[in-house]
């Protein structure tokens, strides 16, 4: 049974992905009609509420929303006047009392869009929230992987780079563990967390051994002005040692897709061609998180919170 | 008539055992009254390379087979069959719990100035013909569209008549009417059976 609110992957059960991505299937095929809309969500709102700037986590929603045919409206306070709790809440009580059918939330510090559902009566969707969960992303990549390799049961996935900051780290990591996937990290030691794992994945700081016979590789962006110097020395070292080229990728499996969630900071943790060309399937991850998104916006728009039930369940 | 399923439980009834019931045609009546209704489409529609048979699932989609292979049978005519799913179109979506699951849409052929002859197994308030019609208009612009219901209910809730019907059942609205396989899947002998009204509410 699928909760009021999409918050993370933890707290998903496996049966509820499967649901997602069952309904995902369907999805893209609507995407790949002529008239590319159906009438689902006629008459009803959703609210992009983002916090923290992004370009294609919204526009996929926007996009998602649209082609089900729901209001989509984009709402982006500037950070810089919503630095208080309160003022995150009196914004989103402000468009609660507009009557939205769901509102997506990204913000920059962890555990703001689950605030917001414990105020909210319209369902949450979280678009990414600090280093917490990067729920959709995460569908998306599940789904892209069942696409490409038909199942992900027994698959070996392995996720390279900054892991410790990485919300799109951690929803792999709980979505793929769910999926009955092998799942290897790998990064400098300094981007590791310390208890990763707990979690049940295995870390590695070899990229060569943690790439060994894995089916999936998929490398993290790199905020490298960011980090360089005190996680690594350099962005170059970083592509010498953890950027995927095809030499590297050598050691994984013969038919191994690569994935990143974008944008790609190229020549730093993927190549040029590889960047661009299969193995790599980064458009298709595109492509497919509207085909996610549709499908989230189909199973939790629109349905009622019921009271009683914790308001946290997700 | 998968608007008048509840969205929890599917016509098939999955590994349940199938509740007992009424059986109102089995597996030859059914193939007699498709023979028939293949007659009559080919008797209504002069030009039989305009048509093209668009089931509702789940079961519409074994009955459009059997009417293909009826009037491939009869006329030698190689009919196409497309599958649509309404749900996306239905109009009850806002007021259930959880959302039902979609099912497979695949049409082979463009719309466009085809006779399209709706197939749907059960046939009760009429929402999901209007479903499947606004469906239909989203994939181009039909040159007419019939309709084929196995069994008819009556209990109309729209304005839409059934242009060929398998059998006439009047019913309580509170019973179920659901074509199913006799072994489970739609794939093998199909039987239509009534069962008796749902407790759980109007079924």
């Amino acid at each position: 049974m699928i909760g009021s609110d999409l918050l993370g992957i933890e707290n998903l059960e496996r049966s509820d992905i499967e649901r997602i991505l069952h309904t995902a299937v369907h999805m893209r095929e609507v995407g790949e009609r002529e008239v590319k809309k159906v009438p689902t969500l006629r008459g009803r709102t959703i609210v992009n509420l983002f916090f923290e700037s992004s370009t294609r986590t919204r526009a996929s929603f926007e996009i998602a929303g649209k082609r089900l045919s729901a209001d989509v409206v984009n709402f982006s306070p500037s950070t810089s006047s919503m630095k208080k709790a309160e003022s995150i809440l009196d914004t989103a009580r402000t468009l609660d009392a507009m009557d939205p059918d769901a509102v997506i939330v990204r913000h920059e510090v962890s555990g703001v869009p689950k605030c917001i559902a414990d105020v909210l009566d319209a369902p949450v969707i979280n678009a990414g929230d600090g280093a917490h969960e990067h729920p959709t992303q995460a569908l998306l990549d599940l789904f892209t992987v069942q696409q490409e390799k038909g199942c992900i049961d027994g698959l070996t996935v392995t996720i390279v780079g900054d892991i410790l900051h990485s919300r799109v780290a951690r929803s792999n990591i709980y979505g793929f563990l769910k999926m009955g996937a092998e799942v290897r990290v790998a990064a400098p030691p300094p981007m590791i967390p310390p208890a990763i794992e707990e979690l049940g994945v295995k870390a590695y700081t070899s990229l060569r051994e943690a790439l060994d016979g894995a089916d999936v590789v998929m490398a993290l962006r790199i905020q490298s002005e960011r980090l360089a110097g005190s996680y690594f020395p350099s962005a170059r070292e970083y592509a010498a040692t953890f950027g995927l080229d095809r030499s590297k990728l050598h050691y994984a499996k013969e038919d191994a897709i690569v994935m990143h969630p974008g944008p790609v900071n190229r020549g730093v943790e993927l190549a040029h061609d590889l960047a661009d060309h299969r193995p790599s399937v980064i458009l298709d991850q595109v492509r497919n998180g509207v085909a996610i998104r549709m499908a989230v916006l189909y199973l939790y728009a629109g349905r009622k919170r019921e009271r009683g039930q914790s308001r946290s369940a997700s | 008539m998968a608007q008048e399923t509840p969205p929890s439980s599917g016509r098939l009834r999955g590994s349940d055992p199938a509740p007992a019931g009424r059986t109102l045609l089995d597996d030859t009546a059914i193939t007699r009254a498709l023979t028939r209704i293949a007659h009559e489409i080919l008797e209504r529609n002069e030009d039989t390379s305009r048509l093209y048979l668009v089931a509702i699932p789940n079961g519409g989609v074994p009955l459009a087979r059997r009417l293909a292979a009826s009037l491939s049978q009869i006329a030698d005519v190689q009919v196409p069959v497309g599958v649509l799913d309404t749900t996306l179109y239905r109009d009850d979506l806002m007021l259930m719990g959880e959302r039902p699951l979609l099912r497979a849409t695949e049409m082979p052929s463009a719309v466009d100035e085809r006779v399209v002859v709706l197939v749907d197994d059960v046939v009760k308030t009429g929402r999901t013909i209007r479903a499947a019609m606004d469906a239909l208009m989203d994939f181009g612009r039909p040159r007419m569209v019939q309709v084929v219901g196995l069994i008819d209910r009556g209990h109309r809730e729209l304005p839409i008549k059934l242009d060929y019907v398998g059998k006439n059942v009047p019913t309580s609205p509170r019973e179920s009417v659901c074509l199913r396989g006799r072994d489970g899947g739609l794939d093998g002998p199909l039987e239509v059976v009534l069962l008796p009204a749902d407790p759980r509410g109007d079924a």
